[in-house]
């Protein structure tokens, strides 16, 4: 497999008046071509400082502190504004969270398109990309294409904005799509319309999309990989179905447990994971998830763990999955993948 | 348990809006909708942003004064000033974003005993403070943090104040506006446990208001749905789950994200096409029409009415018996 971006070892910190915030602390994976990868964690996780970061769109005081950041075999960490300038949209192209205030009020939503196709090519004509608007705009199914071109961004509902957002981050036909929470500010039945579109581009362009979300039923609907983050960590990289059939780490089934069943009612009480996210100002020495975590051990609070591999592309950072975890009381006992 | 504490009937709540300058229409932001509370249980209340889901809570509470319809509440009309304020000791509110509402100026103590303030409810500085710190022990706050300022807290924990003061007066009716919304998942359990503790303990009621139907199934026993100001469905929290009767609710239940991967995928949703129409125009006829896959000419000519289809499962549309 083809990997589009490779991400090594990345760190990312913010410099505040009470200290450096470590938002991500040493993270790796990769994106395969055509794959889509889902990104899940709470807020604060780093995850949205991941994608940011990935994208050299860090602003304020947001520093890339170590690692690597390959695109296409290429590193951006290190890269000019300018550089960087031609890759984004044209390679790697970004879906935020809030349709609302990501388009400018000012400009028809067409011409806002169209500067995306001019700034990588100008050789185009007024005409031509007016042409290639329209012909976005059926892309992500907005109606009368010809017409809605001209409106600005307060004639459109908040699903016809996202769609104008995608047709944008589309229009240079990237090779990755980072799509950062492109779904919460909407409805269910609008956000299920946004979801079948971006499967079915997906099909069409044979992108790779990351998709960062806080909400696993989505993650389920869309991903065929996930990472979940904590405390500025990826604690656990699986398939979808191992992620939710086999968790390996203490945090990712306090997550789904977390979630309520639809066929259970109230008389089943949920598992909350007790405590509170750690301080990213003073990160704990050991693992961030311990002080939360039902099976801390001694180790857990003093040595943060590696990462230990459990079969095929799964992957959990966790001392349970050490060779000399004591196996009493280990949830992970006569699980697939958990050492013996 | 059958008893009604809270009965709204053909409630109506209209907002003037300036369109053009001299001119003004009405945004029906509720539009005749009756329904009743039981004593003890949690009424789920769902539907999409601009809805009124929200203005139903408001109202309720008289926080905006009702356009037409009658509020009763345990048998009892409320519409005096008098009767507003008695009302208020029994019914209160917990309101979405932890964060904007509760003032950054006041301390947690002052934020929870407000209240008591208000109503007079104590006789010495010593009653009023041993008050609050049992108020705070019972949604697991630490008494310690009586004199912090809502800023120094996590949003859980905001939510926490906030329940404390919706607490504080002993009510036996609470309107949650979508208190779990703004939280994460593992801390929205937690919260979402305190509710039905607290509903035990107290015998609450709640009217429940939310967006996210993992929640609502979860806490609710019934299961009110909500589209464009009118209410399309009421039934029992699984019954609206499993047999779905308006064809707006079953494509809600079907758009619902599951969080497992095998169900995601081989789930058949109905997704629905287009928008939901401007409350300022809406359609003529069932609101609904314009997006439901089953419309005819009769949809567009009149309301359907909401009535009772089977026992306890209320429904509004004209085409129920040819889809069910």
């Amino acid at each position: 497999m083809e990997h589009i971006l490779e991400v090594k070892d990345l760190q990312t910190s913010f410099l505040t008046s009470s200290g450096e915030v470590k938002a991500v602390r040493g993270v790796s994976f990769f994106v395969n071509k055509g794959e889509s990868v889902g990104i899940v964690g709470e807020s604060g996780s780093g995850k949205s400082v991941t994608s940011l970061s990935v994208m050299q769109l860090l602003v304020g005081t947001g520093k890339i502190i170590g690692g690597s950041v390959k695109l296409n075999g290429r590193e951006l960490v290190g890269l000019s504004p300018k550089e960087m300038r031609s890759i984004r949209g044209k390679e790697v192209a970004m879906i935020f969270q809030d349709p609302m205030t990501s388009l400018n009020p000012l400009i028809p939503v067409g011409e806002q398109v169209g500067e995306m196709l001019w700034s990588h090519d100008k050789s185009l004509s007024k005409a031509q990309r007016e042409e290639r608007v329209i012909d976005l705009f059926r892309m992500v199914r907005i109606p009368e294409p010809e017409t809605r071109l001209k409106s600005f961004p307060h004639e459109f509902s908040g699903g016809m904005r996202q769609r104008v957002m995608i047709a944008m981050a589309l229009a240079c036909k990237p090779d990755l799509l980072i799509a950062d929470e492109p779904t919460t500010a909407l409805d269910v039945s609008i956000q299920d319309q946004i979801l079948k579109l971006m499967r079915s581009i997906q099909k069409e362009m044979g992108m790779s999309i990351m998709f960062i979300t806080h909400d696993l039923g989505v993650v389920a609907e869309l991903c065929s990989r996930v990472l979940v983050m904590y405390g500025g960590l990826i604690m656990e990289e699986a398939n979808i179905y191992d992620v939710f059939e086999n968790p390996l780490h203490p945090y990712t089934m306090g997550l789904i447990a977390s979630i309520p069943d639809i066929n259970q009612d109230k008389s089943k009480k949920l598992q909350p994971i007790i405590g509170s996210p750690p301080d990213m100002v003073h990160p704990p020495e050991g693992c961030p998830f311990a002080p939360r975590c039902p099976y801390a051990c001694r180790i857990c609070l003093h040595q943060l763990p590696p990462v230990f591999s459990a079969g095929e592309g799964h992957k959990s950072r966790c001392w349970l999955l050490a060779g000399d975890a004591p196996s009493s009381g280990n949830p992970l006992k006569g699980r697939k993948g958990a050492k013996e | 348990m059958n008893e009604n504490l809270v009965e709204v009937r053909h409630l109506k709540q209209y907002f003037n809006i300036n369109v053009g300058m001299f001119s003004s229409k009405p945004l029906k932001a509720v539009d005749d909708v009756s329904f009743a509370i039981r004593k003890g249980e949690t009424l789920g209340l769902v539907g999409e942003s601009g809805c009124g889901k929200t203005t139903v809570g408001r109202t309720l509470l008289h926080l905006y004064k009702p356009t037409a319809g009658e509020i009763l509440f345990e048998g009892k009309p409320v519409s005096t000033k008098a009767e507003i304020h008695e009302f208020r000791k029994k019914a209160t509110m917990v309101f979405q974003d932890p964060y904007s509402s509760l003032n950054p100026r006041m301390t947690v103590s002052d934020i929870i005993g407000e209240p008591l303030d208000i109503h007079k409810l104590y006789s010495s500085r010593e009653e009023r403070r041993q008050r609050i710190l049992e108020l705070m022990d019972k949604v697991g706050l630490n008494s310690e943090h009586a004199s912090r300022y809502a800023h120094e807290f996590s949003g859980g924990q905001r939510q926490r104040i906030g329940i404390a003061r919706a607490l504080a007066l002993n009510p036996s009716f609470i309107v949650c506006d979508e208190p779990v919304s703004a939280l994460d998942v593992s801390i929205q359990a937690q919260v979402i446990n305190m509710f039905d503790e607290l509903q035990e303990q107290l015998g609450l009621t709640y009217l429940f208001i939310a967006h996210d139907i993992l929640v609502v199934r979860h806490i609710s026993d019934r299961i009110a749905v909500m589209y464009l100001g009118k209410m399309v469905e009421l039934a029992d929290a699984s019954e609206i789950y499993d047999h779905p009767m308006h064809p707006y609710t079953k494509s809600l239940m079907s758009a619902v994200p599951q969080p497992d991967p095998r169900i995601a995928r081989a789930n058949k949703r109905i997704v629905l096409s287009g928008d939901i129409p401007s409350p300022l125009n809406a359609p003529s006829g069932c609101p609904f029409r314009t997006r439901c896959p089953h419309a005819s000419e009769a949809c567009a000519a009149s309301m359907p009415e909401f009535k009772e289809i089977s026992p306890g499962h209320f429904a509004a549309c004209h085409k129920i018996n040819e889809l069910n």
